[in-house]
């Protein structure tokens, strides 16, 4: 196991299975504007992933390309978090899912935007560019829904309960992650918690949103153990280049 | 801007190359397919353009090119399109190369291309604030109010009591504004 690979593979993993979540809003938001924009965040996500499969393609070197790796892998070779492979749920399930993943993700970028491997780097400060954006709009949206009407902020407390089980194993480090912080190529896991805990706690104290206090969690994502969502998604993913294997357009 | 000269540097015959500033004009005609007024010159997206000599000591010319958004779809269209317009003047082939780093900011669009997406009905970025991009601090306050966004002043009446109706318009770049005075919806390229 190379550990670079595999964490480029946490990389794309996360931006492609989330892209592909969202992308299912396409015509079925719940206007115009919010269809519009949930898609335009889809797309810079599947670039991002593109660019991260691409690059964990050259280091695995064995002649797999994006597409290979993002077409022809089963569900237990894929390293997303469990948090991006949750059912899109409702319009507020989508948002409070999007919003803990962007407070995460954007921390991730600012700290792999100074990795010591120069790709790794462009590719972060690309993508920390689009993603500020994208917690800007997750953010004022949980602060919408939250502090809206009772029904609203019901509904958005319960999407938090639900989702947060799946928030904590971000931050647990295993051997990929301490080889890649050892390297200089990535953050330590732990690093990202108290950054992350602090925006996410700011926004819902203005949603009016409590924070749950459980502290039992899922892990598994980046290992490769995920839950039963992660087949299903892959099936539509994948379904056209498993039928007719190498077709192009 | 770089315009590098790798031929000129190693003092090798000019023959068959046609100047950098030639092909920048060129560039100059080929637009942003979803926003036809731009050029990508004057987007800022044509980063470089080098002369190489290739094994069988022909000159080829590569163009380097950065991408607005990771995900933008018409990255692959202007590669074409820059392709094409090379060689309708005889320039063939063109290698067109994608460069990240340093990313694309709104800031490297020229004052002219601003002025054809204000002309276009397209309100130009403002410019971005500094640090924006990198830095690990969240203002969260200034994120979710937005009475701290710029002002975007209407590109159709010049009014600058305008509002934000959805944070994305038509394409990943833009977001969708009104104007109150006028009344008329618009988009807002965003500073980026």
């Amino acid at each position: 196991m190379v550990p670079k690979f595999e964490y480029l593979l946490r990389l794309g993993d996360n931006t492609l299975v989330l892209a592909q979540q969202i992308g299912a809003w396409c015509g079925h938001g719940p206007a115009l504007e919010e269809d519009l924009a949930l898609t335009n965040v889809g797309l810079d996500l599947l670039g991002q992933a593109r660019l991260w499969l691409s690059y964990a393609g050259e280091v695995e070197g064995k002649g797999r390309d994006e597409d290979a790796l993002a077409y022809l892998r089963d569900g237990g070779a894929f390293r997303n978090l469990l948090l991006v492979e949750q059912p899109n749920g409702h319009y507020g399930d989508t948002i409070m899912r999007q919003f803990l993943f962007d407070a995460w993700h954007r921390h991730l970028l600012a700290a792999l935007a100074t990795s010591d491997d120069p790709r790794i780097a462009e590719i972060a400060q690309k993508a920390s560019k689009e993603v500020r954006y994208h917690l800007q709009r997750s953010a004022y949206l949980v602060v919408a829904l939250g502090d809206g009407t009772t029904e609203s902020h019901d509904r958005m407390q319960l999407s938090l309960e639900r989702l947060w089980p799946f928030t904590q194993e971000w931050f647990e480090s295993d051997p990929v992650d301490a080889a890649c912080a050892q390297q200089g190529l990535a953050p330590a896991a732990h690093s990202l918690a108290e950054p992350w805990r602090a925006t996410v706690e700011a926004v819902l104290a203005r949603a009016t949103l409590e924070l749950p206090n459980y502290t039992g969690h899922q892990r598994g994502g980046r290992q490769g153990v995920h839950s039963e969502h992660l087949g299903h998604l892959l099936a539509e993913l994948q379904s056209v280049q498993r039928a007719y294997p190498g077709a192009r357009w | 801007m770089v315009v590098a000269d790798a031929l000129a540097s190693v003092g090798l015959a000019r023959s068959g190359r046609v100047a950098t500033e030639q092909v920048l004009q060129w560039l100059d005609e080929v637009m942003d397919p979803e926003v036809p007024v731009v050029s990508v010159v004057g987007l800022g997206i044509v980063r470089e353009v080098i002369w190489h000599y290739g094994p069988d000591a022909a000159p080829r010319l590569q163009i380097v090119v950065t991408p607005t958004y990771s995900g933008c779809p018409a990255t692959e269209v202007i590669a074409a399109s820059i392709r094409d317009k090379l060689a309708s003047h005889g320039v063939s082939p063109v290698e067109v190369q994608t460069r990240l780093s340093p990313a694309w900011t709104t800031d490297w669009m020229s004052a002219g291309a601003r002025e054809a997406l204000r002309a276009y009905g397209i309100a130009p970025p403002a410019e971005c604030a500094p640090g924006a991009g990198g830095s690990q601090a969240i203002d969260i306050g200034a994120l979710l109010d937005p009475s701290r966004r710029v002002a975007v002043p209407c590109p159709l009446c010049g009014s600058p009591k305008t509002r934000l109706l959805s944070q994305f318009g038509s394409t990943a770049c833009k977001a969708l504004y009104q104007c109150n005075s006028c009344l008329e919806p618009f988009d807002y390229f965003k500073p980026h």
